[in-house]
């Protein structure tokens, strides 16, 4: 059984309906998620007809969504209508092959692995630009170019802060960031950056907190999130880039949204709270590390829908003041920091 | 702006943010308020005006109206029609007939008011549908008075007849009310 599970085609197969799976019961489940969170917060039960407490409610979404004719506008640029939906959907798909859920389960661990992620992580917003292009509909050419404007400027903060922690880790190898943060929840590197408890001297980045809030700050924007959901405003462009798709064409970007969160919240895990490492030092092997994953992760999920409830929609000028003249400014410090940090101590070990 | 402003907005900024989140987190560990309205409903509250009813004595279980008219005569769109028979073994005379139009009523009360027995008061029926017109335009509350007057008389059955020749002051209310209340085909 084991070595018919470690023939290469067979594993291959595994991980690809493994994470077909997985982002699809995500996408299905944290739209309920999300809607019973909307819900408590507004102190109402949201859905709750469908099933029990309303666990059927995506199916019953789904099968509208199913059922539901796939309209191609006159006039709109038919093919690439048609692909912007496959695009959205493939990034994220692609970003979890590489996502280390446990110390064995991996569908393919890359040494560039925080490269691949990023790479992909950009061509989501070349998707969702194409499906407001090909539209042929002045609202989602407009959201098409705040998704162009939003990502170009929250696009940089974000890489300045993963080379932060690129200084930090020495590698991008998502395995090994995650192995170096080993041993209880003081050696993540969100407290390893003050305080490097394995080699007992000061970490490389004092503002490792900060750091992380940028880091999340940007998630949200790259993902489309409220309060940075310009792309969807729909108080202002009915649904943005998506005002023209019916049927599963809307509900694969609607899905899309989802997949990009979960990946983006599992890269947060992996890059400041160890990944699949236990908080106490032991339990951390197997499937006990696949739990601790994704309980990291789902904690930063329901963050993401706590805020989407809380805050109201940024004005775009905001949006572009907010990573212009806020966050790269402090990121770029974080990254000189970082580099005083590492090589001063350097140094003055050179200099004795 | 110089940098330490910059760096202190942006802190207050942000703690109003976390601010913003502590609330919503309490709000959301906050019992449920919704009402599932088809299955649960709200208690109405005292001064809640729906159509007017005719009220039940509590003790007789007849209509406490004596059809003296005067609301008929108050009423300033003209809505109230009613008529009063004089039944056996009573004194003075009772509803026989109380038809509103509802779609006439502006719920103003003067009726209410002016009541003499106050024998009119405002229902806590608020969800009153129909697929006819009449159903509004001739709302029979007499009818309304006296399915309740005989729920009231199923929950009081009349005491026995030994009791009733035993105590005759106590058993002489039902004794009258009761024949009344199932006979109200008798007009």
């Amino acid at each position: 059984m084991t070595t018919f599970l470690s023939l290469e085609p067979i594993r291959v197969l595994l991980y690809l309906v493994g994470i077909c799976a997985f982002v699809g019961g995500n996408a299905a489940y944290l739209v309920l998620a999300e809607r019973k969170g909307a819900g408590r917060i507004q102190r109402r039960p949201g859905p709750n007809e469908a099933g029990w407490a309303g666990v059927l409610q995506p199916l019953a979404d789904g099968l509208k969504l199913l059922a539901k004719q796939v309209l191609v506008p006159p006039g709109s640029d038919s093919l690439l209508y048609r692909i912007a939906p496959l695009m959205v959907m493939a990034p994220p798909l692609m970003c979890l092959v590489t996502i280390p859920f446990g110390d064995t389960v991996v569908a393919r661990n890359l040494d560039i692995g925080l490269l691949f992620v990023f790479a992909f992580g950009s061509i989501n917003v070349m998707a969702l630009m194409l499906g407001g292009w090909a539209s042929r509909n002045k609202y989602s050419i407009m959201s098409s170019a705040r998704v162009v404007s939003q990502n170009v400027a929250y696009e940089i903060p974000m890489l300045l802060v993963v080379i932060t922690l690129l200084m930090m880790t020495g590698t991008m190898d998502l395995q090994e960031i995650t192995a170096q943060q080993s041993g209880g929840f003081w050696n993540w590197n969100i407290i390893r950056g003050i305080w490097d408890f394995k080699a007992g001297h000061i970490g490389a980045n004092l503002l490792m907190p900060v750091t992380f809030v940028i880091f999340f700050t940007c998630m949200l924007a790259e993902t489309n999130r409220a309060p940075f959901d310009m792309a969807e405003a729909e108080s202002e462009l009915v649904a943005g880039a998506f005002t023209e798709y019916g049927g599963m064409g809307f509900g694969v970007f609607f899905m899309a949204e989802y997949a990009n969160i979960v990946v983006g919240c599992s890269v947060a895990t992996v890059l400041f709270f160890g990944g699949w490492q236990s908080p106490v030092g032991f339990l951390s092997g197997g499937l006990w590390g696949v739990g601790w994953f994704l309980l990291k992760a789902y904690a930063l999920i329901f963050t993401v829908i706590w805020v989407r409830w809380t805050f109201p929609r940024t004005q775009f000028y905001n949006l572009l003041n907010l990573s212009w003249k806020i966050l790269i400014p402090v990121s770029l410090f974080t990254l000189m920091l970082t580099g005083v940090l590492i090589k001063v101590p350097q140094w003055l070990h050179h200099l004795r | 702006m110089s940098l330490f402003t910059a760096i202190r907005e942006t802190y207050t900024g942000f703690k109003s943010l976390l601010t913003g989140m502590r609330i919503t987190g309490r709000e959301a560990m906050r019992p449920v308020i919704t009402v599932q309205y088809p299955r649960e409903t709200l208690p109405m509250p005292a001064r809640f005006r729906g159509h007017i009813k005719l009220v039940l004595d509590p003790e007789t279980g007849r209509p406490r109206c004596t059809a003296c008219t005067l609301c008929a005569k108050a009423c300033p769109s003209g809505c109230i029609e009613l008529d009063g028979i004089k039944r056996e073994g009573d004194k003075k005379k009772s509803v026989s007939r109380y038809e509103l139009d509802f779609t006439k009523c502006s719920l103003c009360g003067s009726c209410v008011e002016v009541c003499p027995s106050e024998a009119i008061d405002f229902s806590k029926d608020y969800n009153v549908v129909s697929l006819s017109r009449d159903t509004f335009a001739q709302m029979d509350l007499y009818a309304k008075v006296e399915a309740e007057a005989a729920d009231w008389a199923r929950l009081h059955p009349p005491p026995a007849v030994a009791e009733a020749s035993a105590d005759a002051s106590t058993a002489a209310a039902p004794a009258v009310a009761n024949p009344a209340a199932t006979g109200r085909a008798t007009p």
